[in-house]
């Protein structure tokens, strides 16, 4: 993190950084527009795109029907045919009403056509839980769509994140999916009063650290940020990894850093079974086995839909507590 | 025609009896939800709150032609019919606390109410997600020659789903007892049914399919509880499938989140003009089948009903967090 005087920098939301975003990308390129539910009149479900209909009009500011698997069908269209959509979905809950193009259509055009339609479209969308919206409003989906070859799927944690990684996505010439964790939009952060186009491959490292890894993403770095803090009171130093992109992974971003500390920690709020941990956690094992003085250890989301009791809730969540007590037994228990 | 609106010729005193019924079950919804508004406020309930204020003559009508033994299927705003179709409203609001021993044992909340006694199918969240679900329901009774019918609730905004014309064209083609109660309350969110339908007559829609449809005041309790009637028993005698638009309103914002950016306030308050429990008490006071007295009674014993809910709400008790993978899968009964 680069040291800037207070007048380069300012706080803002993370829903902000999406405004910003959204709006900067209209404004640049005309091919660029915005559809889905209720992002116009009622200014998106989570407030995203509030009064961007004003500045952009309702052709450009698109609201659609409840129709999710049509809307992102017609994205896939309207990209193939010259334009820049951002298709933005309520949630990845209701994206699975579309999961058919998004993995039949928006994934393989490409392929199945031997190279010759690219699918250059952005899906926005919702996840995560912590609100106590129950298991059809819950889940984080992201390494689940990191499953699927032909799009890339990004996971903005950090408001520079949420601000630069649009445009870059625009840029693409694949399909790309971003995950706005629901739990970040009222955070409050700072960013540089300059602030763009970030990249979409690499991992960063956020917190240097000696003792551990933790490789985490989306709100649940967060929480590791707070672990690692907590910890370094104790005299452990976490190092903390964003991984931002879930697809393709950043693997030597991770794998050098796991070298160093020779431990490691995935923090992932997907289920533990085939998820996106599992995959990192092998990746570990294949990459520097060696240099590992502990068995890699993750924390996920209990394997139950999302109850909506809150303490229930809270309990299948991974939470900063347990990233800590899980940390002091790794690094005590071993070496 | 108006001897087919009541079924069978009731005496003076059980017609009194029956409206007064009518009457009493949408104020018992009224301050139900009036209860839930007050204890959001108070953050005793959380998540999602979507309120049925000016909608209850549905329920309340619709309820009035299925029997015990028929089954419903409802969305997340869902507590009238609930309530309605004998779940205690003790254990709907103990759900909505997250207590254990409500409807859903506190895993669903508000809009995940389920109970097998009254064969209540839920609370689905997922827009359009309940239509298959009824369609499945009633095939199995067709299978298994049950002359029942389901009652499937939903809004205007699901008729934009995929699921409604895949769900209208298997009950017509396969003639299944499924009774499509559609809830035109003109807007989905934000997004009003002229702006996202090309079509907005919903009784053509339905026709298409081939499935009778008609279309009612759904601020008239008597209009559609005749109608359901009717309906339900073509359904019944195996006619196959009936859609019933109901055109009615909601009073409040879509949820507890919404600044109703995208609607009148006039539009509003015309509507509540036409509020189905004051009509109606107009309506019966004028033709002498309510007294003063009669209504008094009646808000004593709804304010009663609610308040021992909400009393009972209180005093239930957390689910163990120990419990929190049950119900994931099937508890193996030892036999
Ligand atoms: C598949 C799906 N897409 C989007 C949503 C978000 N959402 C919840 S309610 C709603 C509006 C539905 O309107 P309508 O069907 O008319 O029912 P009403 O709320 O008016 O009762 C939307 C868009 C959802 N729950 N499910
Ligand atoms: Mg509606």
């Amino acid at each position: 993190m680069s040291p800037s005087s207070p007048e380069t920098m300012r706080r803002l939301t993370y829903r902000d950084a999406v405004r910003e975003a959204l709006a900067e990308a209209m404004r640049k390129d005309e091919r660029v527009f915005l559809m889905g539910e209720d992002v116009g009149r009622y200014g998106g479900c989570f407030a995203a795109s509030k009064r961007l209909l004003e500045e952009f009009g309702p052709e450009r500011i698109r609201d659609t029907p409840l129709s999710e698997s049509g809307f992102v069908g017609a994205g896939i269209g309207a990209a193939l045919g010259g334009m820049r959509p951002i298709v933005e979905i309520m949630t990845v809950n209701f994206s699975l009403l579309a999961a058919d193009q998004i993995m039949n259509t928006a994934a393989t055009y490409l392929h199945m056509s031997g190279g010759q339609f690219n699918v250059p479209l952005v899906i926005r969308m919702a996840t995560g839980g912590g609100r106590q919206l129950a298991a059809q409003h819950s889940h984080c989906l992201d390494g689940w769509y990191a499953h699927i070859p032909g799009i890339r799927v990004v996971s903005p944690a950090t408001h520079e994140d949420a601000r630069g990684m649009l445009w870059t996505a625009l840029q693409d010439p694949d399909p790309v999916l971003i995950f706005e964790h629901s739990g970040l939009y009222n955070l409050e952060g700072e960013l540089a009063a300059d602030a763009g186009p970030v990249d979409i491959d690499r991992a960063k490292l956020c917190r240097p650290g000696r003792d551990i890894s933790i490789i985490s993403y989306s709100a649940s770095l967060i929480k590791a940020l707070e672990a690692a803090e907590i910890l370094s009171a104790e005299g452990i130093e976490a190092e903390v990894i964003d991984l931002r992109s879930l697809r393709p992974l950043d693997e030597a971003t991770f794998l050098s850093s796991v070298s160093r500390t020779h431990r490691a920690l995935i923090v992932d709020e997907g289920w533990r079974s085939g998820s996106i941990s599992a995959e990192i956690s092998a990746r570990i094992m294949e990459g520097v086995f060696f240099d590992l003085d502990a068995p890699v250890e993750r924390l996920c989301s209990a394997e139950v839909p999302m109850p909506y009791a809150k303490h229930m809730e809270a309990a299948a969540l991974p939470q900063v507590d347990n990233i800590v007590e899980l940390i002091r037994i790794m690094v005590k228990t071993h070496g | 025609m108006n001897a087919q609106r009541t079924p069978k010729k009731k005496t003076p005193k059980a017609e009194r009896d029956h409206v007064l019924h009518l009457l009493k079950n949408m104020i018992r919804i009224r301050r139900l939800e009036e209860a839930c508004a007050e204890l959001y406020s108070a953050m005793k309930i959380r998540g999602f709150l979507h309120l049925y204020d000016g909608q209850e003559a549905v329920a309340v009508g619709v309820m009035e032609a299925l029997t015990a033994e028929d089954a419903v299927v409802a969305t997340y705003r869902e507590h009238g019919h609930a309530l309605i179709r004998g779940i205690s409203a003790g254990s709907i609001l103990a759900e909505m606390f997250g207590k254990q021993e409500g409807c859903s044992r506190g895993r669903g909340g508000s809009m995940h109410l389920f109970d097998a006694k009254t064969r209540f199918y839920g609370g689905n969240a997922i827009v359009g997600g309940g239509l298959p679900i009824a369609v499945g329901l009633a095939l199995a009774d067709q299978m298994q020659q049950r002359p029942r019918v389901t009652g499937c609730f939903f809004g205007e905004g699901a008729v934009a789903e995929g699921e409604f014309h895949e769900s209208m064209n298997l009950a017509s083609l396969w003639k299944l007892p499924v009774l499509f109660v559609c809830e035109n309350n003109l807007y989905a969110m934000g997004t009003a049914l002229k702006l996202s339908e090309s079509v907005t007559d919903l009784v053509r829609k339905a026709s298409s399919y081939d499935v009778a449809a008609a279309s009612v005041d759904g601020m008239d309790v008597l209009a559609v509880e005749a109608a359901a009637q009717k309906a339900a028993a073509a359904v019944r005698s195996g006619k196959g499938p009936h859609f019933l638009e109901c055109r009615t309103y909601r009073f409040r914002a879509h949820s507890m989140f919404d600044p109703e950016l995208y609607r009148d306030k006039a539009e509003v308050e015309d509507w509540k003009k036409r509020c189905p429990i004051e009509a109606f008490s107009k309506t019966l006071k004028t033709e002498g089948l309510l007294t003063d007295k009669d209504r008094q009674k009646i808000e004593g014993e709804a304010a009663k009903e609610i308040k021992e809910a909400v009393a009972f709400a209180e005093a239930c008790t957390w689910e163990p967090v120990e419990d929190l993978t049950r119900f994931v899968t099937s508890e193996r009964r030892s036999e």
